[in-house]
């Protein structure tokens, strides 16, 4: 069965005036229908452009420089800014990552709701509200009905990222781009969103991209994940076989670098270095510079992602067999 | 803290302003040099008749008694003699004020009708031509001197075309055959109330310069006012959101950001509308429109100190009022102004 | 942090200035030809304010002398702004006038900045009951239409300049009042300041050494731009017959005395003062205006990435 999003070979740049920023090079991934896929990865690595540049809302003046996005077999990059407006908030939806800034101080819940119902022409009259109460009490909002007349400062952190999952599940999409939806919540309130999320893509069988640094969310919920490192994806694949058996110095790199409560009381493992300025042109591997197996070719030539394992791509000349 | 208790708070300071206001200008009237009750009865006076005066109007008190005076007479309307005139004041205003009112109303009102969309469109396309020549033309309309700007159009449309008059509020014509029956004491409104079109016409073509001259600051400064604002709203995520949500651009901008974005320029058009009573009176000198502008002018002139106070006093008094209204018109549109406490999950 | 000189800083940061970094405010600011233009303009005035008597070849009729003998002549070459109602070359006028106006203009600022700044230090560092009262009255002081204010404190004594200096100057320090209390009291928590109280440093002495030097240059800033609308507020007091005394030049008072000519034809006596007194406000707001958007990266609307 065809992938409902094909990304293939996506190129985003940022012209700034000390040179272009190039956010993207070259980014390909597919997500199935119904999968939960993650996009991995540190600040600046890429995957909130990812998600903006699929949905063609890179904050000007970026723009996409190259690329395919194919979405239910046709291009998005190619169609016409009325025909995205149809897609976008129906078949594909968008999850922000501050929910308090992202719904709208002045209007309340209701109208948020029933506004982009109306706007898809889902329901009309009277099932505006039983489909907006609907919607929320999936979501696990008890007093649904109160709460359309509430404004979004009343509401808490937690409440609000269930409005804003609400409002992104109300029209039946089939692809949610959540980008980092549980950053600004807290540690336990993240735990009940991400349940949240993962039971209703299985009832409903909706595509999530889920883009996140944490890989621990990722390994739990995720069925696929892409781990990104300055606008090129290392390493895709199978969550499982990824995070077992890890074929990339910077993924192993992140793994390592998490606390592990069995070595209680050693450093904790960094990678050395820091992420190098977006605005250089790197020829060769964008983590030679930080890399421990780091070898000449690494430097010269840029590693192409192939495969390494079953559903396993990694972009390292190590594994290039 | 609810509605209430912040409408009340704002009412108080309000209040406490006002009487800040009135001090002032006591102690401004007080510290002026010469003899008040010889400049009311004028150099030939005698020492009878000034002690008269002096006993009517509460003279010899000592000064916080006199202070007090000074309110309690103030808040019954009782806001002094103009030297010139020889009347209360309060009367001279009744005829005058309707008059500013008519310009300065109809200056803000443009300004917002025309300035508010204007700016919002130049958010939404900022950068491109559009908005770098709206950038020098509000500036230019915020520089331009006011009473030089009137000259400027009074010789193109008056001594050049000869297509609006030069000046007054109705021509002589019109007030000696079709003379307008004054009820609420705007041309514009009687003329229309009582069907004399023929005055109407003639008090509209009166009111197109002044108008216009007065309403270059406000309309330049609600444009400027709004556009930053939106600029500043279209970054916001909510409106990205918004646009992933698949609204289109026009509903976007004047329905969503709009309501955000308009609230410095609603504060700002308070402070326009007290400054516009202030360029009136620049501009009601060169149009020899017959409202509080130039009767402040002519009792500069004349010395007339009184009408100052009195005149300064009515229009801060104005002021502060619409400041007051404009903070609740926020508050009615901004809810977290208002409501207090969030609701825990 | 250590306490450098404001003046010390302050030249650091000017030469910083000279070769900006791309994409940083400054480099904006030079690219932008308008706000480049403005500051032209405004160099140009003050050169030509301080150069008058040399550049016209009538500067007693600048001054003031009158020469009946060639009133009212239209623009030509002996009198490229022509003369007005007392025979004196406009030009000449003009060109004095720049000199009230910078005059008048520049002592406003620096004492209402002055003035205000020091009671808005002392309102935002000690707080509490100062602050009340000195906040109380900078509002009723800015409740009154600063215009109107004016013209009534300028009324009271006797008409002159610098009765409508010291008049303006009573409305105008209020807001500078507020502006230093507002940056004072955002940096009197900032851990220098606390560290120099904990030692028992002298109150005074931290204002001025360490709080003011931090927050006075966007103030100065501020000040220096305002100085536009002092200038227009200035000509606006001498056209309503308050301000320099004739014959002294004065861009309002011109505009005043020859306002009636124009219904005469005589459209040159108002005009070119008022072209002056327009040209110089409009170039201090733009160079505000520049100001303002080379330092705020979102008014120039590029999205943050």
């Amino acid at each position: 069965m065809e992938p409902i999003l094909q990304v293939q070979d996506l190129h985003v740049v940022f012209p700034t005036p000390r040179g272009d920023v190039r956010a993207l090079s070259g980014v390909s991934f597919d997500i199935e229908k119904g999968q939960m896929y993650g996009i991995v990865g540190e600040s600046g690595c890429g995957k909130t452009v990812t998600g903006r540049a699929i949905l063609r809302l890179v904050t000007p003046p970026g723009k996409v420089t190259g690329g395919r996005v194919l979405f239910h077999g046709a291009d998005l990059l190619l169609k016409s800014e009325d025909e995205m407006r149809q897609l976008r908030g129906r078949r594909i939806s968008m999850v922000f990552q501050d929910p308090s800034a992202a719904l709208n101080p002045l209007f309340t819940i209701g109208q948020q709701i029933t506004g982009i119902m109306k706007r898809h022409g889902v329901a009309q009259g009277a099932a505006l509200r039983e489909r907006a109460i609907e919607s929320l009490t999936a979501l696990g909002l008890g007093e649904a009905e109160q709460l359309l007349c509430c404004y979004p400062h009343q509401l808490s952190g937690g409440m609000q990222q269930r409005v804003m999952i609400a409002m992104a599940l109300c029209v039946e999409a089939d692809l949610i781009i959540a980008d980092e939806p549980t950053s600004c919540l807290d540690v336990t309130i993240q735990f009940q969103i991400l349940d949240l999320l993962v039971k209703l893509q299985q009832e409903r069988t909706v595509a999530i991209m889920l883009i996140t640094h944490d890989l621990g969310v990722v390994a739990e919920t995720c069925e696929r994940v892409a781990v990104f490192y300055l606008g090129r994806i290392v390493e895709r694949g199978g969550v499982r076989n990824l995070f077992h058996h890890t074929k990339h110095p910077y993924t192993q790199g992140l793994l390592a670098a998490l606390p592990d409560p069995r070595n209680w009381g050693t450093t904790l493992k960094m990678i050395p270095g820091s992420v190098p300025s977006a605005l250089e042109l790197i020829a060769g591997c964008a983590f030679a510079s930080r890399c421990e197996y780091v070898m000449d070719i690494c430097r010269r030539v840029e590693p192409p992602l192939l495969p390494v394992g079953d559903d396993h791509l990694s972009a390292c000349h190590l594994y290039a067999s | 803290m609810s509605r209430g208790e912040y409408l009340l708070r704002r009412l108080g300071l309000g209040l406490f302003v006002i009487l800040g206001v009135l001090l002032v200008t006591f102690v401004l009237s007080r510290v002026v040099p010469g003899d008040p009750a010889r400049l009311y009865l004028g150099p030939r006076a005698s020492p009878t008749a000034l002690e008269q005066v002096r006993q009517d109007f509460g003279l010899n008190d000592p000064l916080p008694k006199q202070f007090v005076g000074y309110v309690v007479k103030t808040l019954r309307g009782d806001l002094g003699y103009s030297f010139r005139t020889k009347r209360p004041i309060l009367k001279d205003l009744r005829v005058r004020l309707p008059a500013t009112m008519e310009l300065v109303i109809s200056a803000t009102l443009l300004a917002l009708v025309l300035g508010v969309p204007v700016g919002v469109l130049g958010a939404a396309k900022r950068g491109r031509a559009f908005d770098q020549i709206s950038r020098i033309t509000t500036i230019a309309g915020v520089s331009i001197p006011a009473f030089w700007w009137a000259l400027l159009l009074q010789l193109l449309f008056f001594l050049t075309l000869h297509w609006l008059p030069l000046g007054g509020r109705v021509s002589q014509q019109v007030q000696l055959q079709h003379p307008i029956k004054l009820i609420t004491g705007s041309y514009l409104i009687d003329a229309a109330v009582t069907g004399n079109w023929f005055a109407w016409r003639d008090a509209v073509l009166h009111m197109i310069l002044p108008v216009f001259v007065l309403a270059t600051y406000p309309i330049s400064l609600a444009v400027r006012m709004t556009r930053a604002s939106m600029v500043d709203t279209l970054s916001e995520t909510y409106v990205t959101a918004a646009r992933a949500a698949g609204l289109n651009e026009r509903e976007i901008l004047f329905r969503l950001a709009l309501k955000n974005g308009i609230a410095p320029t609603l504060t700002v058009m308070g402070l326009v509308f007290a400054y516009s009573i202030t360029g009136a009176v620049l501009v009601e000198i060169i149009f020899t429109w017959p409202g509080m502008g130039s009767y402040m002018a002519d009792a500069i002139l004349n010395k007339d100190i009184y009408v100052l106070f009195a005149v300064t006093l009515v229009v801060t008094i104005i002021y502060i009022l619409i400041n007051l209204a404009v903070d609740f018109i926020q508050a009615a549109i901004d809810p977290r102004i208002r409501i207090g406490r969030e609701r825990e999950a | 942090m250590a306490p450098v000189s404001l003046g010390r800083r302050m030249l650091g940061g000017f030469l910083g200035r000279l070769r900006p970094e791309p994409g940083s405010g400054v480099w904006y600011f030079r690219r932008d030809r308008v706000a480049m233009l403005s500051i032209t303009v405004l160099v140009l005035m003050v050169l030509l304010a301080v150069f008058a008597p040399w550049l016209t070849p009538y500067p007693a009729q600048g001054r003031g002398t009158p020469n009946i003998a060639t009133k009212l002549q239209s623009p030509s070459t002996a009198h490229p702004f022509g003369t007005d109602p007392l025979g004196r070359d406009v030009l000449a006028r003009v060109l004095f006038g720049a000199r009230t106006a910078l005059i008048a203009g520049i002592t406003i600022q620096v004492v209402s900045t002055l003035f205000g700044t020091v009671l808005g230090a002392v309102a935002g560092y000690f707080g509490g009951w100062v602050d009340e009262v000195i906040m109380r009255i900078t509002d009723v002081f800015l409740a009154f239409p600063p215009l109107l204010l004016a013209m009534t404190i300028a009324s009271v004594g006797e008409p002159g300049l610098g009765n409508s200096i010291l008049a303006i100057t009573m409305t105008w320090w209020p807001w500078y009042a507020r502006l230093v209390r507002g940056q004072v009291m955002s940096v009197r928590e900032r851990e220098y300041v606390k560290a120099a109280r904990g030692i028992g440093v002298n109150d005074l002495k931290i204002i001025f050494r360490h709080v003011l030097p931090n927050v006075m240059t966007p103030i100065l800033v501020q000040s220096t731009l305002d100085l536009g609308a002092a200038i227009l507020t200035v000509s606006a007091l001498s056209f309503v017959g308050l301000g320099v005394p004739p014959p002294a030049p004065d861009w309002g008072a011109m505009v005043n005395e020859g306002r009636t000519y124009i219904q005469n034809g005589r459209w040159w006596v108002p005009t070119f003062p008022g072209l002056a007194l327009f040209v110089t406000i409009m170039a201090f707001n733009l160079l505000g205006d520049g100001i303002q958007l080379a330092a705020n990266p979102k008014a120039r609307g590029v999205g943050a990435s």
